[in-house]
């Protein structure tokens, strides 16, 4: 099987970013999103992990770290007919056009 | 601790698998076909590449806390002292070494 996107360990990586930032509130959202859902048996670890690890490559290099999180809740939902795409894309267009876009 | 599953005891030589399997694994890519040691048996866990897929995990599986000596698994690097590097490892991702 070749390496996934995911599975870095010992490949070059580059000098290391090592600043402190402050989590953004939607970050702290996202995790929260997570741990409900995780608290109603909606979701498991493995399979936020494996949406994550079978995303486009050239996307998940592309996503923050809470991005490709909330990336493969999405997956979850949809997956498990709890949300469909229609439903969130219309909601993030809603939020889009009250708040502008992030 | 000494836990009577699976295959492997504490100290037991092993090499782990190289398989081509698709889907979401938990072993990772860099010590894939390298030479360890059991450290520890853990005992039996749920099987993360069913509950990856929407599985029930079952049957459960041993899972083992697996050593390397840094050199085995990096080539060039040349570790300080005695470091080794320790990886969980489900048993079917081993074989005796």
């Amino acid at each position: 099987m070749p390496r996934g996107h995911h599975d870095l360990g010992g490949t070059p990586a580059g000098p290391i970013d090592r600043t402190e930032h402050q989590l953004d509130d939607w970050e702290i959202l996202a995790d929260a999103v997570n741990q409900a859902l995780g608290a109603k048996g909606i979701r498991r670890t493995d399979e936020l992990r494996r949406a994550r690890e079978q995303m486009d490559s050239g996307l998940y290099r592309a996503l923050s770290y809470y991005e490709r999180w909330i990336a493969s809740l999405e997956t979850i939902l949809i997956e498990k007919k709890i949300l469909t795409k229609e439903e969130i894309d219309r909601k993030v267009t809603a939020l889009e056009a009250k708040w502008g876009e992030p | 601790m000494s836990l009577a599953v699976g295959k492997y005891k504490a100290g037991d030589r092993v090499r782990v698998r190289t398989d081509d399997r698709p889907g979401h694994v938990r072993t990772p890519y860099y010590v894939r076909g390298k030479n360890g040691w059991v450290e520890r048996v853990y005992g039996e866990f749920l099987n993360p590449e069913s509950l990856g897929h929407g599985g029930d995990g079952l049957p459960q599986r041993p899972l083992y806390l697996v050593g390397f000596h840094q050199n085995e698994v990096w080539g060039e690097y040349r570790p300080l002292g005695r470091d080794k590097l320790f990886v969980d490892i489900f048993e079917h991702w081993l074989d005796p070494a």
